[in-house]
Formats: C-alpha cells, structure tokens, sequence
C-alpha cells in the first residue's frame, strides 16, 4: 500500500520540477521574512532572485546549530507568533534548547509525511498504534499520534516509561504495532519475559523504531523477541520531526520525503558535495515549511543516498542508515546529549572545574550516562554530607539541561588526563 | 584545645588507603588516630598525625585533596558511663555531634569529636570540668 502514489512513484523530472518550484517559493520566503537569513545570503552575494531551481542549491550557505541557537528563540521563523500553533524543542550544544514552530499547514504536512511512512511500513487504518515516544517538546510522541490519526488508525498515546503497563495494554488492547526507540523495544521485550508474557499471545506485528543509532543486528534481536517487522524512522526537530524518512517492508533504506526535504550528501570537511553514492554527511532543505523553514541544514549525521527505484516501486530517494556522526554528539536513550552541554552546567558551579568524563555504557538494554568529575581542593569537605549533597546538585543541574537522569561519580585530582590538544571526553562503551 | 584533624578524599579504588599511609610514613609523618567515613562511591579518611601542616602538604604534592578540619579530643575515664557522661552535657547544652571516633589507652580513652558547635562545646566541656587533651599531646601518642 503505498499512501500518496503520485508522489512517491513520480519520475525524477517529476520530482525535481516539483522541487524547483518549492525551493524557490522558500528562499523568496525566508529571504524577505528572516534578516539573519537575508544577511547570510547577502554576504555571499545572493539575492533570492538568484535561485532558479534545484542546480542552484550549491550556491546558498549552510545553516547549522548555532545558526538556531544565535536567534533563540524564534529568531528564524517566518511568520509572526500568532500563525505558530505549535512549538517543539530539542537540545542544543549549551543550556539553551533548539526551538521550531509550526504553522497550520506545517502540522499537517508533517501528518502527511509520517502517515506515509506508516504504511509504507505496512501499517493501515485498522491497526491499533502503541505510541511509546515521549509525548511533550519532544517531535517523537506528537510526531507519531498525529501522523497515525491523520490516517485512521487508532492511537494509544501512552508515551515512554512504565514498562509493566505497557505491556499490560499490548494484551488487553490488541496493540499492533508499536512506536518507541530500539533500545527501549528490546527493554520491553525484556520485562516480558520476566512476567511470562507469550509473545504469540500479542497481537503486535510491526515496529516503528528510530531517535537513536541501531545496528542490523538489533533490528534481527528486536524482531525475534517481539515477533515484529521492525523499521526504521528517521528525522529530527529542526526539519520537521520523525518522518523525513522511513524504511518500507523491504528494509533495504529508508525512503526520503523530499517533495518536503531535499537531500543532499557534503564532505564535512570540504563542504562539497559528495560524488553520487558517497557516503558522507546528510544535508536537507525544507521545501514546504513556513513555521521555520531551513536552507542547506547540516544534520552532521553521515550516511549516503541511493537513487535506484526500490523494489516496493517508490522512486523516493533512500538515505542507509546513519553510519555516525561528523560532531561529537551522543544520543542517550533517544535523547540527544552534547558534551559541551556537560561543561556548560560544570562551569556554572563555582564548587567544580569542567574536569570531567563521561562514560556511556548500555546495561542490558538501557543506556546509562555516568560523569565523573574531580573533587576540587577548595570546595572538599570534611563532611560526607556536604559532598553528597554536591553530587546530588550536579546530577541535579544535568537533568534539567540534558533531560536524562546521569550517575554522578567524584573522583580524585588530576585523576582525568590532561592532554595539550583535544580532551577525550567520551568514553562510549556500547556496541550498537 | 583545638586539634587539626586532616580530611583525605579517598575513591573506592584498592590501594588508596595504602598510599596514603606510605606517603606520611616515607616522610616521617606518625599517625595518632584515624577513622574512614564511606559510602558506596568514595570515602573520606580523617586521620590526627604528628604534623598536620606538613602532612597536608606531602598528600597535596601527590595529588591527594586534604582539607584541615577544627575538632577537640576529650579525654575520659576507661569505664562504663563516662562517654555518656560526656554526650548527656552536650545534649543538654543543644550541641550536635557531627561523627567522632575513640580509643581506650589504658585507664583513660581519647575521643575525636566534630560537634556542630565548635566553642560552644570546648566553653561547656570545660564548665563540667571534662579534660580536653592539648593538639601538641595528641599530636605525639
């Protein structure tokens, strides 16, 4: 079943006509409506009457996060508050979080795209969707539930957490597909076993798996434990949320909206495009948006593009999966954790020094963030108390900028290798 | 009557507590008293040694993080009674205590103690006629 057959089967003149036109319309729009965008464009001598299709992409600038981070919060929107009817926010690389918002027609495109990255996964309306995504500034729950309703299908908009109700609700209300991030899957499949669930006795049939790296061999874990297809998802805030792409029942890429989102593959170093098929870093340009619209936006994960027809007969460009990353952000527990983040809240307490190391280690299913920072001769006490309590604050002051819960282990002076240039930060033990 | 107790940062990691105590012994450094505050992740050594002031800087140079704590020593009769004695006056005075550790030498104990009220304690103590051992004493046995 394929949901909007025109688009996704269209030739490639087809589709690149149809991007033209978009690209135009958004450069013409973020250009009278975003000084910082105007200003970015004007310094590389380009007006929007410069850009006549999609062979002029090369000539726009990037856009990247610190781009959203300097307009905080709603420097790069086109339209004024009162179109906005919804906001979502995602980590930044400091405290401050990445904002976007969202106009009427932007929700709706975004149902759109997530609708058919549905059923290109094989769900249809008579299935009963098991939405395990966090619900709230997160795009992963709402990104989900309004994609799944826009195509009929009946929503239990559960969110994350509480893994013994969940499955409770996978029995009792005849779940068939569920949504959540891989590692929680393999979390639930866990619990199951411990309270003797029968998977044959569940009626879940696919899953719908993304916000975080998982290799093959998840994908074959995941799909014996539970009984289910497992796809893969792909997107993230700034473009629109889950749903700039999605594997179909094939498995074999996942298929790009890019009637919405222009892909295109750069060398992070050179900032060049890529020869066709390259593996290198993936760039989109959103076409359709007018919330927040984005030009040239380095998403820094590294992946390569496959223009072949597939074999479920889309002609929707496929990106593989993501083979890394060209920054050093890390993604715990689906939530996106830059280290710079870390020494942002270090240095904000005048009790520690940004003399840290995180470790990362998956126990079991679950990702665990530990962060072992230095006890500083000043700030030591005689009292056990007082230096609980600072482990306590800093954990503290983690949760509320990173959004995840981190074990906070105080380690001895000059225990944390000093190096002249880079300091190894990460120590990221997990085999995904 | 104030005695200059040091406080050492110890990570749960073998071999800590031996370190330190070769440090003080290749530097000449005797150790009168000492007691390990621990919880699962770390522990802090509180230890009474002859130099306090040069202990701290030998631990400081092998990157050890040492504070000096203020705390008084009482020194009661070896017998049932005497240390509740001591506690009673100090609960009736409204003092915490902090922690405290002791040893018996003979007739006589010492005792460590870190109250919540610093002169408060020594003021009261005293007032009671209870003997608080002199640091340059303690420093030596």
């Amino acid at each position: 079943m394929i949901w909007n057959e025109k688009i996704e089967c269209a030739s490639r003149e087809e589709m690149e006509v149809i991007q033209s036109e978009r690209l135009c319309e958004t450069v013409k729009r973020i250009y009278h409506n975003v000084p910082a965008y105007r200003k970015k464009m004007q310094e590389v001598g380009l007006t929007a009457y410069d850009i006549h299709g999609i062979s002029d992409l090369h000539k726009l600038p990037f856009t990247i996060k610190t781009d959203l981070r300097d307009n905080y919060p709603y420097g790069l929107f086109t339209v004024p508050m009162s179109e906005i009817v919804r906001l979502h926010a995602s980590s930044g690389t400091t405290g401050k979080p990445i904002v976007v918002g969202y106009t009427r027609k932007d929700i709706q495109m975004w149902a759109e795209v997530v609708s058919r990255s549905l059923t290109m996964a094989g769900v249809h309306r008579d299935d009963i969707v098991q939405i395990a995504y966090g619900y709230g500034l997160f795009t992963g729950g709402l990104g989900l539930h309004y994609g799944t309703e826009n195509m009929g299908a009946s929503v239990i908009p559960i969110s994350g957490g509480n893994t013994h109700k969940q499955i409770q609700l996978m029995e009792d209300f005849g779940s068939s597909v569920l949504c959540c991030t891989p590692s929680y899957a393999l979390n639930i499949a866990e619990v199951m076993k411990e309270m003797n669930v029968d998977i044959k006795n569940l009626k879940l049939r696919v899953g719908i798996f993304g916000a975080e790296p998982w290799s093959e061999a998840m994908r074959k874990d995941i799909e014996a434990k539970l009984g289910i297809k497992a796809i893969d998802i792909y997107g993230l805030s700034e473009i629109v949320g889950p749903g700039v792409s999605c594997e179909c029942e094939h498995q074999c890429g996942m298929h790009i909206n890019e009637d919405h989102f222009l892909p295109e593959i750069i060398n992070p170093e050179t900032l060049e495009p890529m020869a066709p098929g390259e593996v290198g870093e993936l760039v989109f340009t959103t076409i359709t948006k007018e919330g927040i619209p984005l030009i040239r936006y380095r998403t820094r994960d590294l992946t390569r593009l496959i223009y072949d027809k597939c074999v479920c007969g889309r002609t929707l460009v496929r990106m593989e999966k993501c083979k890394g990353r060209s920054d050093d952000m890390l993604i715990i527990r689906g939530v996106n954790v830059f280290p710079s983040q870390v020494e942002s809240v270090l240095l904000s307490m005048s009790e520690v020094e940004p003399h840290y190391l995180i470790i990362v280690d998956r126990e079991g299913t679950l990702d665990k963030m530990s962060l072992l920072v230095e006890v500083q001769e000043q700030f030591f006490s005689d009292e056990i108390k007082k230096l609980e309590d600072l482990r306590v604050k800093i954990a503290r002051n983690l949760d509320s900028v990173l959004g995840i819960s981190v074990n906070v282990k105080l380690v001895e002076p000059k225990t944390i290798e000093r190096t002249a240039g880079k300091a190894k930060r990460v120590i990221d033990n997990r085999k995904i | 009557m104030l005695i200059k107790q040091l406080s050492i940062f110890l990570e749960n990691k073998s071999g800590r507590l031996n370190e330190v105590s070769q440090i003080l012994g290749s530097n000449g450094i005797n150790m009168s008293a000492f007691s390990v505050a621990d919880t699962s992740e770390f522990g802090i050594l509180r230890l009474i040694v002859s130099d306090p002031e040069r202990a701290c800087k030998v631990l400081r140079d092998n990157q050890f993080s040492v504070s000096l704590t203020d705390v008084v020593c009482l020194n009661c009769p070896n017998e049932p009674g005497a240390l509740a004695k001591a506690l009673q006056i100090l609960s009736d005075n409204k003092i915490s205590i902090e922690y405290l550790y002791a040893y018996s030498m003979g007739d006589s104990a010492n005792v460590v103690l870190k109250p919540d009220q610093l002169e408060l304690c020594i003021k009261v103590l005293q007032e009671h006629k209870m003997e608080l051992v002199k640091a340059s004493e303690l420093y030596k046995i």
